[in-house]
């Protein structure tokens, strides 16, 4: 775990509910992260468990009709929760960049490669037109890609998905954000390409020295670059640590079986295999009691805490719930402790 | 890209063939013949006969098809029977009156949709959006023949702002400034009435088209990037929604010949629809051929070049 005590982005006790016939269901359900100068944060979870709704709360990048946000973010000593759209143009783009999951629908299909990636220079700079286009090809060369003065005059479709990925993330880099939000960066690539891409930001990231929030459901690609993890369910952080602590000793039962599931997780099948059932739906979600429990019933109902917190179990590790003390997969015996 | 244009030509002349038999066939079904129109109490049968048979009545069908199409692909559609003169010249005439009139009307109805329909997708579910919705709806439910006639009685009759008939003022000589102003003036009313019935297809689509825009992930990067949002609609979403309109070029001037039919007998224009329509009155069955083959003429060239303008604005779609 980082020493770095530099503390980029802090936040607190954020909600993010959507609307959902007159009534705001949370999605992301106080959530408390700190993301640091210079760390990798990875974000897990299942799909449908937040992670994305998290994402944009920080860049405001949800739909203000149906969205509610609530909490504090804070950055450079403001509460992006409060920023107008205005505002928080300044921010996205030069301070924060953003990479999407899929780079061929996150990219503009009739708009060639140079422009998208010229597009944030015009606002965010003060360069002139060939200044930027300079910048453009120095970017694209930054992220791996060859051919430079060729690929900023293609179209999206006339790259490979690995390379359309590394467009994206020229873009994410052209203001040298402080922070880099990454939702699923590899999810939509082979394997080999995956690789490839994490190692790209996993350099570019030794180089520019800006904090991570890498938003996975593959442990193994925690396992590889970040630095900090926090696992989500159902809208809740459920347990935080470095990846060295989670990996050796994890303690929420839902990590565990995370963890459990990833010799199985071959990389064609990017579902989690974990513990039966899935993540209830943001309106069948019990916000009463312990979210989890429904899925491990063989835990009897004594063991659960009635509303579970986040303790931390030892220095930067926190565990909702006190239960995994008593938590045992199904198929073993007792109570298990390792 | 020039063999695909090649190539697609090549294709329409199995789809001209298979039009031409089809067109063939249904003339015959028609009943009388040219001939009927002719006869009167006096009329004397043999005489009529002997017509029928040098005109080729009596051959077999294929014959008849055969000297149709080759007579056809020289320009020759033979003789009109209510006009005495040769189909192609009578046509020739109109054709440049409906040009002239399908293109104004084309320049208005992209004028009125574009605006609405960008409106409407931006502004979505706002009582702006409500009420373009709602007259896209009532102008494809008017039928033309009837808002052409009330434009026709109130501009026409009534306010008097604009002719009622014809295609130029035949006082004025041809050439001069004000003989063509005078044409343009015949124009307009009818180009006027059609655009606004015309605009319902362009106002949905565009609308639809940006409103699901709006919810692509392309947007959401533009978003990212902290440019204005007023850029984000005009760099990505219209942009993106407007060019697959350029396509439509080629379909809506397929579907203002059509309109062209009732709009020009409305208002009394000297164009092909109204030719078509006075050909059929009086069974002037070369004139309706001709004009029947080259609609579908024209709706396949339509299509063709609706392709050929969308591989030019959308860089996705190649041919070559
Ligand atoms: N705009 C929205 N309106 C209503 N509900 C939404 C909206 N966006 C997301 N949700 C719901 O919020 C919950 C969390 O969604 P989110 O996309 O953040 O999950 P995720 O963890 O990113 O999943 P994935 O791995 O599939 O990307 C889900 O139940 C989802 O259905
Ligand atoms: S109380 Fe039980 S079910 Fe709930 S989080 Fe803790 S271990 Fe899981
Ligand atoms: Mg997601």
């Amino acid at each position: 775990m980082s020493t770095n005590t530099n503390e980029l982005l802090e936040i607190r006790n954020l909600r993010t509910s959507f609307r959902i016939k007159d009534t705001y269901y949370p999605a992301v359900d106080n959530v408390s992260l700190t993301l640091r100068k210079n760390e990798i944060l990875a974000i897990v979870g299942e799909s449908g468990c937040g992670k994305s709704t998290l994402a944009t709360s920080i860049v405001g990048l949800h739909n203000s009709i149906n969205t509610k946000v609530e909490g504090e973010i804070l950055y450079n000593n403001q509460n992006l929760v409060n920023l107008t759209d205005t505002q928080f143009n300044k921010l996205r783009g030069n301070d924060i960049g953003f990479i999407f999951q899929d780079p061929l629908s996150a990219l503009n299909p009739l708009m060639r490669i140079g422009e998208q990636i010229e597009e944030g220079l015009v606002y965010h700079t003060k360069l002139n037109k060939t200044q930027r286009e300079n910048r453009v090809l120095e970017l694209l060369d930054q992220v791996g890609i060859p051919n430079v003065q060729r690929v900023a005059k293609q179209f999206p479709h006339q790259l490979s998905g690995g390379m359309r990925q590394r467009v994206m993330i020229a873009i994410a880099l052209s203001g040298k954000p402080a922070i880099i939000i990454a939702d699923e960066p590899t999810t939509a690539l082979d394997v080999t390409i995956q690789a490839q891409i994490l190692d790209l930001l996993k350099t570019l990231q030794d180089e520019i020295q800006s904090g991570i929030i890498l938003i996975t459901h593959d442990l193994g690609v925690v396992a590889e670059v970040a630095d900090r993890v926090a696992v989500m369910y159902a809208g809740e952080v459920i347990e935080e640590a470095s990846v060295v602590e989670l990996f050796r000793n994890p303690k929420h039962p839902y990590t565990r079986s995370l963890l459990k599931s990833i010799p199985q997780t071959n990389s064609e099948n990017e579902q989690l295999e974990v513990i039966q059932g899935m993540v209830p739906s943001l309106v069948k979600l019990p916000r009463q009691g312990c979210r989890f429990s429904s899925r491990i019933p063989w835990i009897p109902q004594s063991a659960h805490e009635e509303n579970p917190e986040l303790h931390e179990v030892a220095p930067g590790h926190l565990v909702r719930c006190t239960c995994w003390k008593e938590f045992h997969f199904e198929d073993e015996e007792g109570s298990v402790n390792q | 890209m020039w063999k695909t244009i090649i190539r697609r030509v090549l294709i329409m002349i199995p789809q001209l063939f298979i039009l031409s038999l089809l067109i063939f066939i249904l003339a015959k079904q028609m009943p009388g013949d040219p001939f009927t129109g002719l006869i009167t109490p006096e009329t004397d049968p043999n005489v009529l006969e002997e017509m029928r048979i040098k005109a080729g009545f009596y051959d077999p069908w294929y014959v008849q098809y055969y000297n149709w199409i080759a007579n056809a692909a020289q320009g020759d559609f033979g003789q009109s029977y209510t006009y005495k003169k040769p189909v192609a010249d009578i046509i020739g005439a109109r054709g440049l009156n409906t040009l002239l009139l399908s293109l104004l009307s084309v320049i208005l109805v992209y004028l009125i949709a574009i605006p609405l329909g960008v409106l409407a997708g931006r502004y979505q579910e706002s009582f702006l959006d409500k009420s373009i919705v709602l007259y896209s709806f009532i102008s494809y439910a008017i039928p033309t023949f009837v808002l052409s006639l009330i434009f026709v009685y109130v501009f026409g009759y009534r306010l008097m702002w604009f002719p009622t008939s014809g295609t130029v003022d035949i006082s004025l000589d041809a050439g001069t400034w004000e003989y063509y102003w005078s044409r343009f003036y015949h124009l307009l009313l009818p180009a006027i009435t059609y655009a606004l019935l015309g605009t319902t297809g362009i106002i949905q689509y565009l609308r639809t088209e940006i409103i699901d825009a709006k919810t692509m992930d392309y947007v959401k990067t533009a978003r990212s990037k902290g440019i204005p949002m007023k850029k984000v609609y005009s760099r990505h979403i219209f942009r993106n929604s407007l060019l697959p309109i350029a396509a439509f070029l080629g379909f809506t001037i397929t579907g203002l010949l059509s309109g062209s039919i009732f709009i020009e007998t409305v208002f009394g224009y000297q164009g092909m629809g109204k030719l078509f329509i006075d050909s059929i009155l009086s069974r002037d069955y070369s004139v309706i051929t001709a004009l029947v083959m080259l609609f579908g003429f024209l709706a396949l060239l339509g299509s063709l070049l609706s392709d050929i303008i969308l591989s030019i604005v959308d860089p996705r779609i190649r041919i070559d």
